[in-house]
């Protein structure tokens, strides 16, 4: 294995990346945190700046407005990272897709490693969807 | 703004202290704040217009999303106006429902505040058990509707889903074992002589402040101005429960705490009385509602924020709004920040921005900017002087067109 994913798939930082989302996946991840589900114990934690982390979580339909700063947010993550897209606005557009100021879905700006459906997806397939895509890293 | 003097801190759009991307720009002397300026648009969605593609059944899951925190708000505010639309009354079960569900719904987002004020004080223990707590009420949630939020309950005519008999004996004691803890975290936050230092005479809006800013909720009745929808003008089971509003009179952020934490009681006291009344009965939970007659409704709603406005506008033809328009809470409550941070340091403006729970998602809006010229495409003058230039061109065509018709004849 790659020396640089065995050190990423020790311990994952995680930067938030909250891009025109209705808050709500933006809350069960911070759901992820606090002492039911408490993914610290795995050694995942939440960062403040893009530049420390290896997993960028990303929710929301991307809008124009925000396109850019994703953008900039994902060029500042030291490679090799993870893109999460969580929930349905991240993965598909779900109920904005026609909306006027839709510039997502969020593979079409970065390219994205996971998708974990749901509106909201529940914190324990957060937590599902991120283990088994370390199971898969190689 | 562009004094030499003046440092400019920005704060986001991503910053580790906001969920979602706002951005802030304080305008420093020093310590002391002198301005402040906050720039939208980063959650924009675009929701009034896709409205109007849709479905009035479809409606109520497009506004669930306007906001993760008060998900059930904006549908019982959507469907009160479609039923002032109709000028159809909801059976008596359907309202003691929506009351159960707008009150939990409360309860949650008024721990998640207390939760997140705590971790912004640094104060994380406060976080982490206000947290914990709140995960008994999403569990109830689960049980009632089958999802943790967005629990698409509402439907236009009543609720989508029954409480369950069987159901009922859980929730209390769910609801017993919650009522314990917040007790527990309202008498440790209260009584917390750190906290208080913190907080009290810290971002005060005077009852004046609040009536020229037009604020609502929480941070209204935190001064005294005992203003709540659920109490002016009674929809869904509120008029036939008893409880009370709070208020308080100082107006500073420790107040807002006090005003929030004391709710969460009244609720778990209406949440009861609900519970209680539909134990044991059966009843109609929905009406049928084959058309929607043409003509306007409004709505409103007590969110966990403040009040939730909505319009809705029917031509009786189409199976969609023709306008739709909503006011969130926030967008009220976000400009108070010109009076209560200015004049305040820096590190107390965290807490002071945290104190009035703004919920940005509900309330964006968007303008057009040239960028350029770094201005505003369509100010309100520019789109009053397109609108007197449009007029002048119609006059002006109808003019040539009255010609033409002069000549052919």
């Amino acid at each position: 294995m790659n020396l640089k994913l065995k050190a990423l798939k020790k311990s994952l930082w995680v930067y938030h990346v909250s891009a025109g989302s209705c808050n709500n996946c933006d809350i069960e991840i911070l759901d992820l945190l606090t002492p039911r589900f408490d993914v610290e114990r795995f050694g995942i934690v939440l960062v403040g700046s893009p530049r420390h982390a290896d997993v960028l979580l990303c929710t929301g339909i991307v809008n124009k407005k925000c396109l850019e700063r994703v953008k900039e947010v994902y060029e500042q993550t030291p490679k090799p990272c993870v893109v999460v897209a969580v929930g349905a606005c991240a993965c598909s557009g779900g109920i904005f897709r026609d909306g006027y100021q839709m510039a997502g879905p969020l593979n079409k700006i970065i390219p994205v490693d996971v998708y974990i459906p749901g509106c909201p997806p529940k914190p324990e397939s957060i937590i599902a969807g991120i283990v088994k895509f370390l199971k898969e890293l190689k | 703004m562009a004094n030499n003097k003046k440092v400019i801190v920005p704060i986001g759009p991503y910053h580790p202290l906001l969920e979602e991307p706002e951005f802030f720009e304080l305008y420093c002397d020093g310590e002391e704040v002198v301005d402040i300026e906050w720039i939208a648009g980063y959650n924009h969605r675009g929701i009034e217009k896709l409205s109007e593609s849709k479905h009035y059944d479809q409606v109520t899951f497009l506004v669930e999303r306007i906001c993760g925190i008060c998900s059930t708000s904006h549908p019982i505010a959507y469907c009160n106006a479609v039923e002032d639309l109709c000028g159809i009354e909801i059976p008596e079960r359907a309202k003691y429902i929506r009351s159960i569900i707008g009150e939990l719904e409360r309860l949650h987002s008024h721990l998640l505040w207390v939760g997140l004020a705590g971790h912004f004080l640094g104060y994380n223990t406060v976080f982490m058990w206000a947290w914990k707590y709140r995960e008994g009420i999403l569990d109830m949630f689960e049980m009632i509707t089958g999802n943790r939020n967005h629990y698409a309950m509402l439907r236009i005519g009543g609720v989508r889903r029954d409480i369950e008999d069987q159901d009922i004996p859980v929730l209390k004691k769910t609801l017993s074992e919650v009522k314990d803890k917040i007790k527990m975290l309202t008498e440790a936050v209260l009584d917390d002589p750190v906290l208080a230092a913190r907080l009290k005479g810290i971002g005060v809006l005077k009852k004046e402040d609040i009536k020229n800013y037009g604020a609502v909720g929480p941070v209204a009745r935190a001064s005294g101005i005992d203003i709540d929808v659920r109490k002016d003008d009674p929809y869904a089971a509120y008029k036939i429960v008893e409880w009370k509003v709070i208020t308080t009179e100082s107006g500073d952020v420790f107040d807002k705490a006090v005003v929030r934490l004391l709710e969460c009681f009244e609720s778990i006291k209406i949440i009861e009385q609900c519970l209680d009344a539909i134990y044991r009965k059966k009843g109609e939970i929905c009406k049928e509602i084959r058309e929607i007659p043409e003509g306007e409704g409004i709505g409103r709603h007590e969110a966990p924020r403040g009040e939730v406005f909505h319009y809705v506008r029917s031509d009786g033809r189409t199976t969609n709004p023709v306008r739709h328009k909503i006011r969130a809470p926030s967008y009220v409550n976000i400009p108070t920040f010109k009076s209560s941070c200015i004049g305040e340091t820096i590190s107390d403006v965290c807490i002071i921005l945290a104190g009035v729970d703004p919920c940005y998602c509900c309330t964006e809006r968007l303008a057009v900017y040239d960028k350029d010229k770094k201005k505003k495409i369509y100010s309100f003058q520019d789109l009053v002087k397109k609108s007197i230039e449009k007029t002048e061109k119609i006059k002006k065509e109808i003019g040539k067109e009255v010609k033409l018709w002069k000549k052919l004849l």
